[in-house]
């Protein structure tokens, strides 16, 4: 039981941590692609653990297969609004953010307000395409 | 530990909610806003339990479901959307 209780906590925890990582991620990476990356891949898990650790406290009941319900949804609508998602943007044309310099150099405040240029135009319908 | 759970989901919450406010293109905007539709399921599903609701699952599940069937019905209607304007 104790064992059953440490390994709630450790479920809460860690999905804490990861539902907050994908928060921060969706907050501050500088292009739409990254940011649906941030948010798809650190949710699930997230979400997941999460649950596990909410199914461990509460023990063997009703709820238990209603929470396995739950997670079996959310791993069938994340991934395909994940994927959904990107095609319309692919099809709106939002341009991935590409760095031609250098992988190892990292970019500058000047190419992420850019970034920001671009998709601000894109919303507005100024320009679709992405001026150099 | 599940008080700790709700603070990183109400800190996510909060941090979800500014970049759907502040998001520069549509997608963006429906990106934060489904995901704060996930981080909801969450939430109701660790602080219902940790205030001994009756059927928390149940309105947590329905959520989870809406969630998923608006966000596909906004993204499919803004998948038509081209950025002169018309209706392609």
């Amino acid at each position: 039981m104790i064992i059953i209780g440490w390994l709630s906590d450790v479920c809460l925890l860690l999905g804490g941590f990861l539902v907050l990582t994908g928060a921060v991620g969706l907050l501050r990476l500088p292009d739409f692609f990254t940011r649906l990356h941030a948010a798809s891949v650190t949710e699930t898990l997230g979400a997941v653990l999460l649950i596990i650790g909410i199914m461990l406290d509460t023990g063997l009941m009703l709820d238990t297969a209603k929470l396995i319900l739950l997670i079996c949804v959310m791993f069938i609508a994340n991934p395909t609004i994940t994927h959904g998602l990107c095609r319309a943007a692919a099809h709106g044309g939002i341009k991935p953010a590409m760095e031609t310099k250098s992988p190892m150099q990292n970019s500058t405040p000047s190419d992420s307000k850019n970034i920001y240029e671009n998709q601000i135009q894109t919303e507005t319908g100024v320009s679709g395409k992405a001026p150099k | 530990m599940i008080a700790a759970a709700i603070v990183a989901l109400l800190i996510t919450l909060a941090l979800t909610l500014i970049r759907a406010f502040m998001g520069p293109s549509i997608y963006d905007r429906i990106l934060a806003v489904n995901s704060f539709g996930t981080k909801t399921v969450l939430f109701i599903v660790v602080g219902g339990h940790a205030l001994g609701w009756f059927s928390y699952v149940d309105i947590a599940l329905m959520y989870a479901l809406v969630n998923f069937i608006g966000t596909l019905a906004v993204m499919r209607f803004f998948e038509q959307y081209s950025p002169h304007g018309e209706r392609s």
